[in-house]
C-alpha cells in the first residue's frame, strides 16, 4: 500500500469506461466502475491496472 | 509496536483503518492473506509476520481468516479479534449457544438435520420463521418462510443444492422489529456508538440497502451489548439487536465489523478505536510474556 496523492486512470476491462482513482489506491483495493457498476480490483497501483474483482464467496462477510 | 493488518480485498474499512493507524503514528504493515503460503510444519514465523506485535483481522472469508488466526496465535502473535472470537461469531449456531449460555436474550431458534429434521425444526418453531446459513453475512441466503410449503421447498433446496453445511438447518423466529434493527459497536468492553438500520424489507442490512441513522446508546442497550461481547470472548464486535415485543434480543455478533456507513452519522472514529484496541491487545500480550519470562 502506498499513500501519496496522485491521480491515476485506467479503463474498465468490462465496458472500457475511464476509471479515475481519486487518491493513490492500495493494491487489492476495490473500485466500482461508474458506468457499468462492475467491482474492479487494483492489481497494480501505479500505473493503475484493474481486473474484475473476485465473486463473493459463501463464507464472506463480517 | 508493529500492527499487521490482515486483509483480502481493501474495502473502505481497510483504507480507513490504515489511515487511522498512520494518523496515530502506528507502524502498520498490510498483509494480503490470499498471497500467503504458510509452513505449518514449523514453528518459524512466515517472513511477512516477523516483527509483527499484533494482528488485526480484516479477512473477508471466515474459513480463511479463522485458519490464519489459528496459525498466528500458535506462533505467539496476539490477534484482534482472537481466533476463538472469530470462530464463535462466524458461526451462527456457535454464537447462539454462547449467548444463550451467558443468559443474553436471543430470538427463539432451532436446528435440525437434513430435510426431515430441518423441516421438523421449523415446524417446532412455528411460522413465520427465518432460515439462515450457519456461516455467511450481508443478509445473503436468508429465507423467511411463512408456511410449510415454503419451508419444504427451501429445506429441499438447501440440502440438495447447498454444500454439506446446509444440511444443518438453522431456523430462527421471525421477530417483528418495526422496520429497523440496531447495530451497536462494542470495542474493548465499551459500547462506543450505535446506529439504526431501517428498511421496508424485512432484512435490515445495509448491504441490502437499509438506511442508517445514529442511535443513542442507553444503559439497557449498553449493558446488553457488553454482555453479548463478553459472551463471545470480548474484543471488537458489532452487535445486531432487535427491539421485540418481549424486549431487546441479540440477533448476531460480527467479529470483523463493517463501519463505512457508521462513522459519519455517529461521529465516532471507529477505525481509530479499532487500531487503539488492537495495540492494547498487543501490549497486554507483551506484558504477559514479560511476566512469564520474569522481566516484570
Amino acid at each position: 500500500m502506498t499513500t501519496e496523492t496522485k491521480t491515476l486512470k485506467a479503463a474498465c476491462p468490462e465496458c472500457d469506461a475511464e476509471i479515475v482513482a481519486a487518491e493513490t489506491p492500495f493494491v487489492h483495493e476495490i473500485l466500482p466502475c461508474p458506468e457499468c457498476g462492475l467491482e474492479l480490483e487494483v492489481v497494480v497501483a501505479d500505473p493503475l491496472q484493474l481486473l474484475p474483482a473476485p465473486e463473493v464467496e459463501e463464507d464472506w462477510g463480517e | 509496536m508493529r500492527l499487521g493488518l490482515l486483509h483480502s480485498r481493501v474495502r473502505p474499512e481497510e483504507r480507513m483503518i490504515f489511515e487511522a493507524a498512520r494518523n496515530l503514528g502506528v507502524d502498520v504493515v498490510p498483509i494480503h492473506v490470499d498471497s500467503l503460503v504458510l509452513d505449518v510444519s514449523s514453528t518459524d514465523r512466515h517472513e511477512a509476520f516477523r516483527g509483527v506485535d499484533v494482528a488485526l483481522d480484516r479477512c473477508l472469508s471466515h474459513s480463511r481468516g479463522s485458519a490464519l488466526l489459528r496459525v498466528l496465535e500458535t506462533w505467539g502473535i496476539p490477534c484482534c479479534n482472537s481466533w476463538s472470537v472469530r470462530e464463535l461469531c462466524g458461526d451462527k449456531l456457535a454464537t447462539n449457544l454462547a449467548l444463550a449460555a451467558a443468559g443474553v436474550p436471543v430470538p427463539h431458534a432451532r436446528i435440525g438435520f437434513g430435510e426431515e429434521g430441518g423441516l421438523a425444526a421449523i415446524e417446532d418453531l412455528g411460522y413465520p420463521a427465518v432460515i439462515k446459513p450457519l456461516v455467511g453475512s450481508w443478509g445473503r441466503l436468508l429465507a423467511r418462510v411463512n408456511d410449510r410449503d415454503a419451508a419444504e421447498a427451501i429445506v429441499e433446496h438447501k440440502v440438495g443444492l447447498g454444500s454439506t453445511s446446509h444440511g444443518v438447518v438453522f431456523a430462527q423466529e421471525h421477530v417483528e422489529k418495526g422496520g429497523r434493527d440496531l447495530r451497536v459497536f462494542v470495542i474493548g468492553g465499551e459500547a462506543v456508538c450505535a446506529i439504526e438500520r431501517k428498511s421496508e424489507h424485512w432484512v435490515t442490512n445495509t448491504a441490502r440497502g437499509a438506511s442508517v441513522a445514529v442511535h443513542c446508546v442507553g444503559s439497557e442497550l449498553a449493558n446488553l451489548c457488553t454482555s453479548a461481547a463478553r459472551a463471545v470472548g470480548g474484543g471488537a464486535v458489532a452487535i445486531d439487536v432487535f427491539e421485540s415485543a418481549r424486549g431487546l434480543l441479540v440477533n448476531e455478533v460480527n467479529a470483523t465489523m463493517e463501519f463505512r456507513n457508521s462513522v459519519a452519522p455517529t461521529g465516532v472514529d471507529i477505525p481509530g478505536l479499532l487500531v487503539q484496541h488492537a495495540l492494547e491487545v498487543g501490549r497486554a500480550a507483551r506484558n504477559v510474556a514479560l511476566v512469564a519470562g520474569g522481566a516484570l
